[in-house]
């Protein structure tokens, strides 16, 4: 969170009543930054496995190196999932519709003039 | 010679690499759906965008700009000049930065500006709004054409199709992301962008690092190569600005890329200042580019680093390098992937190095459909048409905007340096532009024909200067001026800047200047203090605080150049 405002919000979503409040969940931009490099490291530590050869290993001067960026991979993977998981990304309703009806635009689909 | 290229770089990817790359975009293709769909139950894919934290946009303010045509661009820099290089970002980006989050950004904020041409028409009138619209509607189809000149480098590399085959594959491509809503998922995409090419480029640099022997070894080889010495040290970068007097090198380079390139590429670069729109309050939205100052400081090392590798580990580069023949230092870092990345990584650093192409290409050509269609079309051609309309108009425009941008990459591939060309086209484009902007921002006396006159002269400012030096125009330069490569975009910038400064001050003095009341929210001194300011400020603590993270960042980037000065 950024502000102090919107730290109530979101990052303590005890604050609030629950029944209220939905999370941001697979819209949260850290699950799909937890799945796709989580699916990088899984992929990139099997290849290191099994994969292994001395074509690889005297391009990277003799280190395994799908074996080891898969294993960081999925150690960042678990750590964005470990983080989403603690400290969910809440989406206050009545902010969403006061927004609304203020205009849709966050600035991403906006051109640059 | 660019061409060439084709016998000589192959990257050998298998099925793991491809499937790597296809996941990327199956994931992008659905963040683009879900945006399309605009999610279920009440909650609303874009605005949950807002109450995301300020490392989100952060990353997205420097993730929009760590485009290819850096990663290429700054490889092939550190590949050719080394260290100097880091100019470009210590110099040339984060004191930007700093002063767009601190100074800038709260008048963007307050005056409710939401585009530089929207600032032209409110601020000077039609004159400065046309000319402004024009010449960006042209930068944009020529930046566009660089990012499919790489696109298709890439596609050439991985698939042996000549050039204008992959240019065309490669502009369908980017047609079908930007008609697939990818777009509308922008910032999503670039967070995610970046981790993925952070996965890609920090295992090159350690492994390359590996290769060569470490830092020792690395500066061990550089240092025996000719003029290697100079390679070691950022200051005073004459090899960077081609200027051989280094009190004249580090002016060119303070002045011409610190000042005048760097700041007028951040602060009117809504693109950028977009991202940090996007966030809930004035500190948060003055923070985004502080905070993605921190990352922005230390990109140099997974992308200027590789290059400098590249120059010493591979053959094709260390040798026609010693021996003063012609290099096509842009391949550097795909060479460098050739040569130490196994299967796997390799399909890793494909999917990052596409990505960005792609993202940075659609932003273009979506950039330049905005304007056509509602500052030049809407505004001078035909009026008062439904809005769809002018939706059909855009749909034309990104289809004519990739068939000219397969020409402008022919342009593009006859640069042996990217970043020559690039700067040159910054020099024309946002030198001007800059000072315009900034005079007219802080100046209320500045008139209306003063905004569009400065904007041209200093455009011809810079035209002329890259004609007269010794490359820029490639062979259509004269060679009157001693300049060339970069020194020459950076004497340009600043020849445009004073020009522009000088006539606008002139024309001032002759013409008439808007009343004081239309320049509410415009210009600085009449733009009340309260929009200004955030009230809650005060409440933050240190590390949310603009003003203390712009110190933090400042400190740091003076001892990053200390260290490697």
């Amino acid at each position: 969170m950024s502000t102090a405002h919107g730290q109530a919000g979101a990052d303590r979503p005890e604050s609030g009543t629950s029944t209220q409040k939905h999370t941001a969940g697979a819209y949260d931009v850290r699950t799909v930054i937890s799945g796709l490099i989580g699916f990088y490291g899984i992929v990139l530590t099997i290849m290191g496995l099994v994969a292994d050869n001395a074509d690889d290993r005297a391009k990277t001067g003799d280190w395994n190196a799908n074996l080891w960026a898969g294993i960081v991979m999925i150690v960042i993977a678990v750590a964005f999932a470990l983080w989403l998981f603690l400290r969910p990304v809440v989406v206050d309703p009545v902010a969403l519709e006061k927004e609304k009806s203020e205009g849709t635009s966050d600035g991403s689909d906006v051109t640059p003039h | 010679m660019v061409l060439a290229a084709d016998d000589t770089l192959r990257l050998d990817a298998n099925a793991v690499d491809y499937t790597l790359v296809v996941a990327y975009f199956a994931v992008v293709l659905l963040i683009g759906l879900a945006a399309r769909r605009r999610v279920s139950d009440s909650l609303d894919f874009f605005l949950s965008g807002r109450s995301l934290p300020a490392w989100v946009t952060g990353l997205a303010f420097i993730s929009a700009n760590l485009g290819a045509v850096e990663i290429i661009g700054m490889s092939a820099n550190g590949a050719q000049f080394g260290m100097a290089t880091f100019h470009y970002f210590w110099i040339g980006a984060v004191p930007a930065m700093l002063f767009l989050g601190i100074v800038m950004m709260p008048f963007y904020y307050g005056s409710k500006v939401r585009s530089v041409p929207e600032f032209m028409r409110r601020r000077f009138g039609t004159g400065a709004h046309l000319v402004n619209a024009l010449s960006f509607a042209l930068a944009q189809l020529l930046i566009a054409g660089i990012n499919l000149y790489l696109l298709a480098t890439v596609v050439n590399a991985l698939l042996g199709w000549p050039l204008w085959l992959g240019l065309l594959v490669a502009a369908a491509i980017v047609l079908s992301y930007i008609t697939l809503g990818g777009l509308s998922a922008a910032i999503y995409n670039e967070v995610l962008q970046f981790f993925v090419i952070v996965a890609a480029l920090l295992p090159l640099t350690l492994i390359g690092l590996h290769r060569v022997g470490g830092i020792g070894g690395l500066v061990d080889k550089i240092e025996a190569t000719t003029g290697g010495d100079e390679q070691l040290r950022s200051w005073p970068g004459t090899g960077l600005s081609a200027i051989d007097n280094p009190v004249l090198s580090v002016i060119g380079i303070v002045f011409g890329l610190g000042f005048v390139l760097s700041f007028g590429y951040w602060t009117t670069n809504f693109v950028e200042v977009q991202r940090a729109m996007a966030t809930k309050s004035l500190s948060a939205a003055r923070s985004t580019p502080i905070i993605g100052s921190f990352p922005k400081m230390f990109v140099p090392f997974i992308v200027i680093v590789p290059g400098m590798i590249a120059a010493v580990l591979i053959p094709a580069i260390s040798e026609p390098k010693a021996s003063g023949g012609t290099v096509d230092y842009n391949n550097s870092i795909l060479m460098l992937m050739e040569t130490v990345l196994p299967n796997g990584l390799l399909g890793v650093a494909i999917a990052g190095l596409l990505a960005a192409f792609m993202a940075g290409m659609a932003a273009n050509i979506s950039a330049f459909n905005t304007v056509f269609s509602y500052d030049l079309w809407q505004q001078y051609v035909k009026k008062d048409r439904p809005d769809g309309y002018y939706l059909m108009v855009g749909r034309l425009a990104t289809v004519g905007a990739t068939v000219l941008a397969i020409f402008t990459a022919i342009i593009a591939s006859g640069y042996s340096n990217l970043m020559d060309y690039l700067q040159t086209l910054f020099g024309f484009f946002n030198a001007p532009l800059f000072a315009t902007f900034i005079l007219g921002m802080f100046w209320k006396k500045m008139t209306p024909t003063a905004g569009w006159v400065g904007l041209v002269s200093g455009t011809l400012a810079a035209v002329a200067v890259a004609f007269l030096s010794e490359d820029a125009f490639g062979s259509a330069s004269i060679g009157v001026l001693g300049l060339s490569g970069q020194g020459a975009s950076f004497v340009a910038a600043g020849a445009a800047f004073v020009v522009d400064i000088a006539v606008s001050v002139v024309v001032t003095m002759v013409t008439a200047p808007k009343p004081v009341s239309e320049l509410v929210g415009l210009v600085y001194s009449e733009t009340p203090k309260e929009l200004r300011t955030d009230p809650e400020a005060h409440l933050l603590p240190w590390y949310q605080s603009p003003t203390k993270l712009a110190g933090i960042s400042l400190v740091l980037v003076i001892i990053l150049n200390v260290i490697f000065r």
